[in-house]
Protein backbone atom coordinates (compact mmCIF):
# COMPACT_ATOMS: atom_id res chain seq x y z
CA UNK A 1 0.00 0.00 0.00
CA UNK A 2 1.24 3.44 -0.89
CA UNK A 3 2.31 5.60 1.99
CA UNK A 4 -0.54 8.12 2.04
CA UNK A 5 0.16 11.32 3.95
CA UNK A 6 -2.26 11.47 6.87
CA UNK A 7 -4.89 14.19 6.44
CA UNK A 8 -4.95 16.96 9.03
CA UNK A 9 -6.87 16.03 12.20
CA UNK A 10 -10.36 17.48 12.45
CA UNK A 11 -11.05 20.20 14.96
CA UNK A 12 -13.05 19.27 18.07
CA UNK A 13 -16.41 21.03 18.33
CA UNK A 14 -15.64 22.60 21.71
CA UNK A 15 -12.23 23.97 20.70
CA UNK A 16 -11.40 27.62 21.46
CA UNK A 17 -12.72 30.23 19.01
CA UNK A 18 -9.13 31.30 18.39
CA UNK A 19 -8.13 27.97 16.85
CA UNK A 20 -8.75 26.41 13.46
CA UNK A 21 -10.13 28.97 11.01
CA UNK A 22 -10.35 31.27 14.04
CA UNK A 23 -6.55 31.47 14.09
CA UNK A 24 -6.54 32.59 10.45
CA UNK A 25 -9.10 35.26 11.42
CA UNK A 26 -6.84 36.19 14.33
CA UNK A 27 -3.97 36.86 11.89
CA UNK A 28 -6.14 38.86 9.46
CA UNK A 29 -7.74 40.92 12.26
CA UNK A 30 -4.26 41.50 13.67
CA UNK A 31 -3.06 42.81 10.30
CA UNK A 32 -6.01 45.20 10.11
CA UNK A 33 -5.63 46.31 13.73
CA UNK A 34 -2.00 47.18 12.99
CA UNK A 35 -2.54 48.85 9.60
CA UNK A 36 -5.60 50.91 10.65
CA UNK A 37 -4.03 52.06 13.94
CA UNK A 38 -0.68 52.85 12.35
CA UNK A 39 -2.38 54.77 9.56
CA UNK A 40 -4.43 56.76 12.08
CA UNK A 41 -1.34 57.45 14.18
CA UNK A 42 0.56 58.85 11.19
CA UNK A 43 -2.45 60.87 9.99
CA UNK A 44 -3.27 62.34 13.40
CA UNK A 45 0.33 63.15 14.29
CA UNK A 46 1.25 64.75 10.95
CA UNK A 47 -1.81 66.47 9.43
CA UNK A 48 -4.76 66.09 11.79
CA UNK A 49 -6.47 69.37 10.84
CA UNK A 50 -6.92 68.37 7.18
CA UNK A 51 -9.65 65.81 7.81
CA UNK A 52 -10.24 65.31 11.55
CA UNK A 53 -13.37 63.19 11.06
CA UNK A 54 -11.69 60.72 8.70
CA UNK A 55 -8.62 60.39 10.94
CA UNK A 56 -10.63 59.87 14.13
CA UNK A 57 -12.63 57.27 12.22
CA UNK A 58 -9.37 55.54 11.21
CA UNK A 59 -8.34 55.44 14.86
CA UNK A 60 -11.76 54.10 15.89
CA UNK A 61 -11.61 51.39 13.20
CA UNK A 62 -8.15 50.43 14.44
CA UNK A 63 -9.49 50.04 17.99
CA UNK A 64 -12.42 47.92 16.78
CA UNK A 65 -10.06 45.58 14.90
CA UNK A 66 -7.80 45.45 17.93
CA UNK A 67 -10.76 44.50 20.15
CA UNK A 68 -11.81 41.75 17.73
CA UNK A 69 -8.25 40.38 17.70
CA UNK A 70 -8.11 40.38 21.50
CA UNK A 71 -11.57 38.77 21.73
CA UNK A 72 -10.51 35.92 19.45
CA UNK A 73 -7.24 35.48 21.32
CA UNK A 74 -8.82 35.52 24.80
CA UNK A 75 -11.72 33.20 23.93
CA UNK A 76 -14.22 31.85 26.42
CA UNK A 77 -17.48 33.64 27.25
CA UNK A 78 -15.85 37.05 27.62
CA UNK A 79 -13.67 36.78 24.51
CA UNK A 80 -16.66 35.66 22.47
CA UNK A 81 -18.66 38.65 23.69
CA UNK A 82 -15.82 41.09 22.87
CA UNK A 83 -15.42 39.56 19.40
CA UNK A 84 -19.18 39.56 18.78
CA UNK A 85 -19.60 43.23 19.74
CA UNK A 86 -16.55 44.37 17.74
CA UNK A 87 -17.51 42.36 14.64
CA UNK A 88 -21.00 43.89 14.79
CA UNK A 89 -19.64 47.44 15.15
CA UNK A 90 -17.23 46.66 12.30
CA UNK A 91 -20.08 45.50 10.03
CA UNK A 92 -22.21 48.57 10.82
CA UNK A 93 -19.15 50.83 10.47
CA UNK A 94 -18.05 49.54 7.07
CA UNK A 95 -21.62 49.75 5.71
CA UNK A 96 -22.34 53.27 7.03
CA UNK A 97 -18.91 54.77 6.29
CA UNK A 98 -18.81 53.00 2.93
CA UNK A 99 -22.18 54.43 1.93
CA UNK A 100 -21.40 57.93 3.30
CA UNK A 101 -18.00 58.10 1.59
CA UNK A 102 -19.69 57.53 -1.76
CA UNK A 103 -22.72 59.76 -1.10
CA UNK A 104 -20.82 62.64 0.54
CA UNK A 105 -17.22 62.61 -0.68
CA UNK A 106 -16.58 66.11 0.72
CA UNK A 107 -16.88 64.90 4.33
CA UNK A 108 -14.33 62.15 3.64
CA UNK A 109 -11.51 63.83 1.72
CA UNK A 110 -8.93 61.33 2.96
CA UNK A 111 -9.34 57.58 2.98
CA UNK A 112 -10.02 55.37 5.98
CA UNK A 113 -10.08 51.57 6.01
CA UNK A 114 -13.85 51.64 5.63
CA UNK A 115 -14.10 54.27 2.84
CA UNK A 116 -15.86 53.01 -0.30
CA UNK A 117 -16.55 49.72 1.49
CA UNK A 118 -12.84 49.07 1.94
CA UNK A 119 -11.97 49.16 -1.77
CA UNK A 120 -8.44 50.33 -0.92
CA UNK A 121 -7.94 47.05 0.93
CA UNK A 122 -9.41 44.72 -1.70
CA UNK A 123 -12.85 44.88 -0.06
CA UNK A 124 -11.54 42.63 2.71
CA UNK A 125 -12.96 45.05 5.37
CA UNK A 126 -16.42 44.42 3.87
CA UNK A 127 -16.13 40.61 3.79
CA UNK A 128 -14.28 40.18 7.08
CA UNK A 129 -17.15 41.02 9.51
CA UNK A 130 -19.42 38.53 7.73
CA UNK A 131 -16.83 35.77 8.08
CA UNK A 132 -16.19 36.80 11.70
CA UNK A 133 -19.88 36.79 12.65
CA UNK A 134 -20.46 33.50 10.80
CA UNK A 135 -17.51 31.96 12.65
CA UNK A 136 -18.79 33.13 16.05
CA UNK A 137 -22.31 31.92 15.18
CA UNK A 138 -21.03 28.50 14.10
CA UNK A 139 -19.08 28.19 17.34
CA UNK A 140 -21.78 29.38 19.71
CA UNK A 141 -21.95 27.29 22.88
CA UNK A 142 -25.40 25.85 22.00
CA UNK A 143 -24.43 24.80 18.46
CA UNK A 144 -26.19 21.46 17.71
CA UNK A 145 -23.65 18.68 17.98
CA UNK B 1 14.13 49.39 -3.27
CA UNK B 2 13.05 48.63 -6.84
CA UNK B 3 15.86 46.24 -7.70
CA UNK B 4 15.74 42.58 -8.69
CA UNK B 5 15.75 41.64 -4.98
CA UNK B 6 12.25 43.11 -4.49
CA UNK B 7 10.99 41.44 -7.63
CA UNK B 8 12.43 38.09 -6.54
CA UNK B 9 10.80 38.46 -3.11
CA UNK B 10 7.41 39.23 -4.65
CA UNK B 11 7.62 36.31 -7.11
CA UNK B 12 8.75 33.81 -4.45
CA UNK B 13 6.00 35.01 -2.07
CA UNK B 14 3.30 34.69 -4.74
CA UNK B 15 4.45 31.20 -5.80
CA UNK B 16 4.56 30.05 -2.17
CA UNK B 17 1.16 31.66 -1.51
CA UNK B 18 -0.49 29.74 -4.35
CA UNK B 19 1.24 26.55 -3.19
CA UNK B 20 -0.11 27.00 0.37
CA UNK B 21 -3.63 27.66 -0.95
CA UNK B 22 -3.47 24.43 -2.96
CA UNK B 23 -2.24 22.59 0.15
CA UNK B 24 -5.11 24.11 2.17
CA UNK B 25 -7.62 22.97 -0.46
CA UNK B 26 -6.08 19.48 -0.20
CA UNK B 27 -6.69 19.60 3.57
CA UNK B 28 -3.01 19.36 4.49
CA UNK B 29 -1.46 20.65 7.70
CA UNK B 30 1.76 22.63 7.22
CA UNK B 31 4.60 20.16 6.66
CA UNK B 32 8.17 20.78 7.74
CA UNK B 33 8.97 21.71 4.14
CA UNK B 34 6.13 24.27 4.18
CA UNK B 35 7.41 25.83 7.40
CA UNK B 36 11.04 25.87 6.22
CA UNK B 37 10.00 27.43 2.89
CA UNK B 38 8.29 30.22 4.81
CA UNK B 39 11.43 30.71 6.92
CA UNK B 40 13.46 30.89 3.69
CA UNK B 41 11.07 33.60 2.48
CA UNK B 42 11.55 35.37 5.84
CA UNK B 43 15.31 35.31 5.24
CA UNK B 44 14.85 36.79 1.75
CA UNK B 45 12.64 39.53 3.21
CA UNK B 46 15.18 40.17 5.98
CA UNK B 47 17.93 40.71 3.37
CA UNK B 48 15.62 43.10 1.48
CA UNK B 49 14.93 45.06 4.67
CA UNK B 50 18.65 45.24 5.58
CA UNK B 51 19.41 46.60 2.09
CA UNK B 52 16.61 49.17 2.54
CA UNK B 53 17.92 50.23 5.97
CA UNK B 54 21.45 50.66 4.55
CA UNK B 55 19.85 52.73 1.77
CA UNK B 56 18.29 55.00 4.40
CA UNK B 57 21.77 56.00 5.57
CA UNK B 58 23.59 56.11 2.24
CA UNK B 59 21.07 57.05 -0.45
CA UNK B 60 18.07 59.32 -0.82
CA UNK B 61 15.78 59.19 2.16
CA UNK B 62 12.04 58.80 1.39
CA UNK B 63 10.05 61.96 2.17
CA UNK B 64 7.77 59.98 4.47
CA UNK B 65 10.57 58.08 6.15
CA UNK B 66 8.77 57.40 9.47
CA UNK B 67 6.04 55.49 7.61
CA UNK B 68 8.78 53.77 5.61
CA UNK B 69 10.51 52.57 8.79
CA UNK B 70 7.14 51.44 10.19
CA UNK B 71 6.52 49.37 7.08
CA UNK B 72 10.07 47.95 7.25
CA UNK B 73 9.52 46.74 10.83
CA UNK B 74 6.12 45.22 9.92
CA UNK B 75 7.54 43.56 6.82
CA UNK B 76 10.51 41.95 8.54
CA UNK B 77 8.38 40.67 11.45
CA UNK B 78 5.50 39.44 9.32
CA UNK B 79 6.61 36.04 7.99
CA UNK B 80 8.12 34.85 11.32
CA UNK B 81 4.80 35.68 13.09
CA UNK B 82 2.96 33.65 10.45
CA UNK B 83 5.31 30.69 10.99
CA UNK B 84 4.75 30.96 14.75
CA UNK B 85 0.94 30.96 14.33
CA UNK B 86 1.06 28.16 11.75
CA UNK B 87 3.07 25.99 14.16
CA UNK B 88 0.31 26.47 16.76
CA UNK B 89 -2.25 25.27 14.23
CA UNK B 90 -1.40 21.78 12.88
CA UNK B 91 -4.49 21.64 10.64
CA UNK B 92 -5.31 22.87 7.13
CA UNK B 93 -5.87 26.30 8.69
CA UNK B 94 -2.21 26.48 9.64
CA UNK B 95 -1.42 26.13 5.94
CA UNK B 96 -3.96 28.87 5.16
CA UNK B 97 -2.18 31.16 7.66
CA UNK B 98 1.04 30.68 5.67
CA UNK B 99 -0.92 31.29 2.45
CA UNK B 100 -2.50 34.53 3.67
CA UNK B 101 0.85 35.79 4.95
CA UNK B 102 2.62 34.95 1.67
CA UNK B 103 0.00 36.85 -0.29
CA UNK B 104 0.09 39.92 2.00
CA UNK B 105 3.91 40.18 1.81
CA UNK B 106 3.98 41.32 -1.86
CA UNK B 107 1.53 44.09 -0.92
CA UNK B 108 3.89 45.23 1.85
CA UNK B 109 6.85 45.20 -0.56
CA UNK B 110 4.86 47.17 -3.16
CA UNK B 111 3.87 49.74 -0.51
CA UNK B 112 7.54 50.03 0.50
CA UNK B 113 8.42 50.68 -3.14
CA UNK B 114 5.71 53.34 -3.44
CA UNK B 115 6.89 55.16 -0.32
CA UNK B 116 10.55 54.88 -1.36
CA UNK B 117 9.85 56.44 -4.77
CA UNK B 118 8.76 59.73 -3.21
CA UNK B 119 12.03 61.28 -2.11
CA UNK B 120 12.15 64.87 -1.06
CA UNK B 121 14.50 67.22 0.48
Amino acid sequence: MADQPTPAPTRPRDAAIGSGLGRVLLLVYGIFALSASARALVQISTHFSEAPLAYLLSAFAGLVYLAATIGLAVGGVRGRMIALVSCTIELIGVLIVGALSIADAVAFPDDTVWSRFGSGYGYVPLILPFIGLWWLWRNRPSYPR
Amino acid sequence: MNGPLSTATIVVALVLGVWYLVRTAMNRAPSNTDLWSMLALSALVAILVVVAVVGLFTGDRPADWTTFVGYLITTVAFAPVAVYLARLEPTRWGTLILGVASLVLPVLVLRLQQIAEVTGG
